[in-house]
């Protein structure tokens, strides 16, 4: 009861707080320890550990051996030589496996904005009723399973597949067009599941959008691109934006896609973290292979920020 | 509302036809996925013919059974975490004025939205690895540690736009009429908040359901669930049998995404 009275007299509840709060944020670090608790040990504070571990020496068994090592982070970029380690050249499978990692990510990015603009605006211009319908069919892929998505698609794509059985017997075809274990199964595949990832906030930039300023654009003469251009766009950009960090950074890191639709030898950034933690045994190389895609992630989004604030600054200037 | 149907201002050239597009482009192999599950044939491209066959299979199949379960109990369990601890932390964070660390604070929750999936994988991976050396504890925990942390912002988001859509004068009603802060959260901001509530936690059901990386990096032996056991299978030949299993598991995200869906267009 003590407990009960003493939380009465701190005010706890939001009702109380705008009349009389006190200076204090005892209440509002409280409320948030749990969470913050949780985060810091299964999420964020483990980061750090990897950091450490980017230094250290590989175990003969996997793990590591506590020495200082800089050689997990030399062979991200660089391998030796079998016979003679003092030879030194480019890693040239990691360098390809990074090139294929960003361009896939930037090419998903691009093809989810090109088909989810025009959706977003679709659902935003529909009728209040129908936009409920429409905008719960593009919420459904947004919530379910990634690796169902991925499955389907495989069964879309595959050698005995929907589009290769209609292609045969339409006579089109005599062979199964290859398209799995391909560079653009994965594209295919990534654009097809990080979709609504693009969809859902340009939808939300659009829903708020007054549809007379676009009113205003025509009266005063202006085509349809230049109202597209000069008027929605401007006024979209943060939910294109909050799109296209949300598709760029899982495309980037992504995993499973890769796995199942790329198949061993089209590698992407995660399969090869995954490799060294796995068959590979090289935890400092994988660790340092991990924050170096978390360096490229945090060095795009403030590349794409940055770039994104000149244009504006540009366009007003 | 109704103007926008009568101004064809809001009509874009291609537009709709792009859309429509990739409406049936979004949906064509979900729907071949359903329909081929209930193919009679042990081909997943070719129709033979109605069956419930391969339903029959997989819930014949000990295996699926075992994972099934296991992927609801820790899904159940985490996205119950989150949904507790999100909830004290969207009350600790909405209805105030600015507080120092409240940026940190929205860093941190935010955090696993803006961390690739496969870095937190590497990451827990590591940190587990040396608890579980310390420890000799190899049991689920660590699974319901890292769905729990992962779970945390998709709970805390609806919640926290329930609180800051919430009218603060019934609150206020109920402490003129000396209701102490803790009657006055049980039974009027609780009772207001419960939409948002419900929706985090389905929310994060759906998200613990559709998490593979960090399972597939934190599980020990024996701890597959459904997602990694599929990711595993499906490296193999595919028989209608996954097919059955997806359907049943997609009906279940359906189900909590439709709930989330109702609840939080919901105006409060």
């Amino acid at each position: 009861m003590a407990l009960v009275n003493r939380a009465g007299e701190r005010s706890s509840t939001p009702g109380e707080t705008l009349t009389d709060r006190p200076p204090s944020h005892r209440w509002n670090w409280l409320l948030c320890a749990p969470a913050l608790t949780i985060l810091v040990l299964a999420a964020s504070g483990p980061l750090l550990i990897v950091l450490v571990y980017s230094f250290l020496a590989p175990g003969s068994f996997g793990g590591v051996s506590w020495e200082v090592s800089l050689e997990g982070w030399f062979r991200v970029f660089f391998s030796r030589d079998i016979f003679d380690p003092e030879i030194v050249s480019l890693n040239r499978a990691h360098a390809t496996i990074f090139w294929r990692s960003i361009s896939l990510a930037f090419q998903t990015t691009v093809i989810c904005a090109i088909l989810g603009f025009p959706t977003a605006w679709f659902i935003a211009t529909r009728p209040a009723g129908s936009r409920e319908i429409w905008l719960f069919l593009i919420t459904i892929p947004f919530w379910t399973n990634l690796l169902i998505r991925t499955f389907a698609i495989q069964e879309v794509i595959r050698n005995q597949g929907l589009i290769n059985t209609i292609l045969i017997q339409a006579g089109l075809v005599e062979a199964p067009l290859q398209m799995m274990y391909t560079d653009f199964a994965i594209l295919l595949g990534m654009a097809y599941v990080f979709l609504p990832l693009m969809v859902l906030p340009l939808f939300a930039a659009m829903d708020k959008l007054d549809l007379r300023l676009l009113e205003a654009g025509y009266d005063l003469y202006a085509s349809r691109w230049q109202v597209l251009k000069e008027i929605v766009f401007p006024l979209v950009k943060p939910g294109f934006i909050a799109g296209s960090i949300l598709v760029f950074i899982p495309a980037i890191g992504a995993y499973v896609t890769p796995r199942l639709l790329g198949g061993g030898r089209n590698m992407m950034l995660g399969n090869l973290i995954e490799l060294q933690f796995g068959q590979g045994r090289n935890w400092p190389l994988g660790a340092a292979l991990a924050l170096t895609l978390l360096i490229i992630v945090l060095v795009a989004l403030v590349a794409y920020i940055r770039v994104i604030n000149r244009q504006e600054v540009a366009q007003r200037g | 509302m109704a103007d926008r149907q009568r101004f064809p201002i809001a009509k874009l050239p291609g537009f709709a036809g792009i859309a429509l597009l990739t409406f049936v482009l979004l949906y064509l192999p979900i729907v071949t996925l359903v329909v081929f599950s209930f193919n009679e044939a042990a081909s997943i491209s070719r129709w033979e013919g109605f069956s419930l066959r391969w339903y029959q299979a997989a819930f014949e199949n000990s295996q699926v059974r075992e994972v099934s379960i296991r992927s609801l109990w820790l899904a159940a369990t985490a996205a119950g975490i989150a949904t507790v601890v999100a909830t004290m932390a969207a009350l600790g964070t909405t209805r105030t004025s600015r507080f120092p660390g409240q940026t940190m604070i929205y860093a941190l929750i935010n955090q696993p939205l803006m961390v690739p999936e496969v870095v937190t994988g590497v990451a827990l991976l590591i940190f587990f690895a040396v608890i579980k050396v310390q420890s000799g504890y190899t049991g689920m925990g660590y699974l319901v540690a890292a769905h729990t942390a992962f779970c945390i912002p998709f709970a805390y988001l609806p919640i926290r736009a329930r609180l800051e859509t919430m009218d603060l004068t019934l609150e206020r009603a109920a402490a003129d009429l000396y209701a102490d802060p803790l009657q006055t959260f049980r039974w009027v901001t609780l009772p207001l908040l419960l939409p948002g509530i419900v929706a985090g936690y389905m929310l994060a059901f759906v998200i613990s359901l559709d998490t593979v990386v960090i399972t597939e990096f934190v599980k020990s032996a024996g701890q597959d669930t459904l997602p990694t056991y599929m990711l595993g299978q499906l490296r193999r030949i595919v028989t209608p049998e996954m097919n059955a299993i997806a359907t049943l598991f997609l009906l279940l995200s359906v189900i909590a995404v439709t709930i989330f869906f109702a609840l939080s267009r919901k105006r409060a």
